[in-house]
């Protein structure tokens, strides 16, 4: 079983937006929407502040609760890599799935199914990169199978610290910052 | 310091959840009155009050038709696809409290029309007539009836709690992580309904009855509302701060003036006040327990919405 999953190095992230943009354009994101996002987090007291750039999205949870409370099975676990995916044919828009995401990586899309990150699914199928990891200019975020013992997101974690984000909602998110 | 930007924007998400209008709200508060109405009349049924003329079982199941229908539609209207509306009966998924709720009350449905065979209107019964057939059938079997009641009851608090046990299984929103809030709103349904049906019930014995039942709902309503806080200001601080929302923050005027003033502690005095013929009894304390009812459900949901993991200095 793979468990796909992103390593994002935030000493290289400056913020650009390179992967918002090329999400969008990729996925048709409806204008006035976004699947991902930038995301600066300034913390410390004066004058030891530090500052975090990250790019952030679903984080294609292992246990994903909007997978849990969907009604009609529409938020499901995809059979490659375990990508949470929406079915559009089957999402009636009751919008639990937005309610029990810590993230708030969710939103309705216009045409009335509920839409988010898809890991660019159809790249990934194909052997490619999801287009924001293809896109950035920094290169600062890995794509890749935490199943897989030798994989560079694997090796990547072993040699730095990192964070996910809110570890204490209980969803063991798949996306990691390296600090 | 601990100070966050984001260059995301999308609608009704940004800057704070508002996914849920007005329309869940109402459903959840029509579902807890059909609730208590559904316990109400199982209960007179299980003593086998459908002897008395004027029992309260007899039209207690139209309006619990009528009022989970309107709840019902209000569901149907909060859908983005709500063409696809049937895709929750292709389908049970059994970590869904909606799912099970759906369920739920598509079994409801059919307990209701059963109740309604007792005492059935007189166009069904002159336009299919074996439904008398039915109604004689099930009058002359009184266990078959308190049987009946029992099931109704079952069904009613099944109700009452999911509609509480659907936002708590919500985990991403701290305030409606709580093991207690089906059992809010379980309550607070049986004391709208206990409000409602004392102020229409034409016997004396039932009016008075629930007229009382009502008070120990409120009292007991109160100190649910009490658990609930505590239980969130003692867990993660996440939760304590989305207690505050209620306690002293953004929610707080509408919570303390409209759901612990208006809609329990005024009416329980005039309602004790009442019981004990010190005052004449009104349809005023009532109507404050079932606006306050329906206020309670607007600012759980709400405020609920509002709370957050991640940015918990949300007031």
């Amino acid at each position: 079983m793979a468990r796909y999953g992103m390593v994002i190095d935030t000493k290289k992230c400056v913020g650009c937006q390179d992967c918002v943009i090329a999400c969008q354009a990729e996925n048709n994101v409806p204008q006035g929407f976004c699947r991902d996002w930038i995301t600066t987090e300034s913390t410390g007291k004066f004058p030891s502040i530090s500052l975090e750039i990250r790019t952030e999205r679903c984080n294609h949870c292992t246990d994903a609760p909007c997978v849990s409370c969907c009604p009609t099975g529409a938020s499901h676990y995809h059979d490659i890599g375990g990508v949470v995916l929406v079915n559009h044919d089957e999402c009636i828009g009751c919008k639990a799935c937005i309610a029990s995401c810590p993230y708030d990586a969710r939103y309705v899309h216009p045409e009335g199914y509920v839409d988010k990150c898809t890991f660019c699914i159809h790249r990934v199928e194909k052997g490619l990169n999801p287009a924001c990891v293809s896109v950035c200019p920094t290169h600062c975020m890995y794509f890749g199978d935490f199943d897989d013992p030798g994989s560079q997101v694997n090796e990547l974690l072993q040699s730095r610290k990192y964070h996910s984000l809110i570890p204490e909602a209980g969803t063991k998110p798949n996306i990691f910052y390296l600090i | 310091m601990n100070e966050i930007t984001s260059t995301r924007n999308n609608y009704t998400i940004d800057p704070t959840l508002s996914v849920w209008g007005w329309e869940i709200p109402v459903y959840l508060f029509l579902g807890g009155m059909v609730a208590g109405m559904m316990l109400i009349s199982g209960y007179f049924l299980f003593k086998g009050r459908q002897t008395e003329k004027n029992c309260s079982c007899f039209y207690l199941p139209y309006m619990s038709v009528i009022l989970l229908s309107i709840g019902m539609f209000a569901l149907f209207l909060d859908l983005e696809h709500k063409l696809y509306v049937w895709r929750l009966y292709t389908t049970f998924q059994i970590t869904s409290a909606m799912s099970w709720g759906s369920w739920i009350l598509v079994l409801v449905y059919p307990i209701l029309l059963v109740n309604i065979l007792i005492k059935p209107p007189k166009f069904l019964e002159e336009k299919f007539p074996q439904v008398i057939n039915w109604k004689k059938y099930l009058l002359e079997k009184p266990i078959l009836l308190k049987n009946i009641g029992i099931i109704t009851m079952f069904f009613g608090a099944g109700i009452g709690l999911y509609t509480g046990v659907l936002l708590s299984s919500l985990g991403a929103r701290p305030l409606w992580s709580s093991a207690i809030l089906w059992l809010l709103f379980l309550v607070s349904g049986l004391s709208g309904a206990a409000a409602f049906v004392h102020v229409i019930a034409k016997d004396v014995y039932e009016r008075e009855l629930l007229a009382k039942a009502d008070n120990a709902f409120l009292i007991i309503e109160l100190f649910v509302i009490a658990l609930f806080i505590i239980g969130l200001k003692t867990a993660t601080e996440v939760q304590a701060q989305a207690a505050d929302l209620l306690l002293t923050g953004e929610f707080a005027p509408s919570f303390w003036v409209f759901v612990i003033s208006i809609g329990i502690i005024i009416p329980l005095i005039i309602q004790l006040l009442a019981v004990n013929h010190k005052v004449k009894h009104t349809a005023l304390a009532p109507l404050m327990v079932i606006v306050g009812g329906l206020i309670l459900r607007f600012i759980i949901v709400s405020a609920g919405q509002y709370s957050h993991w991640f940015n918990s200095n949300f007031h």
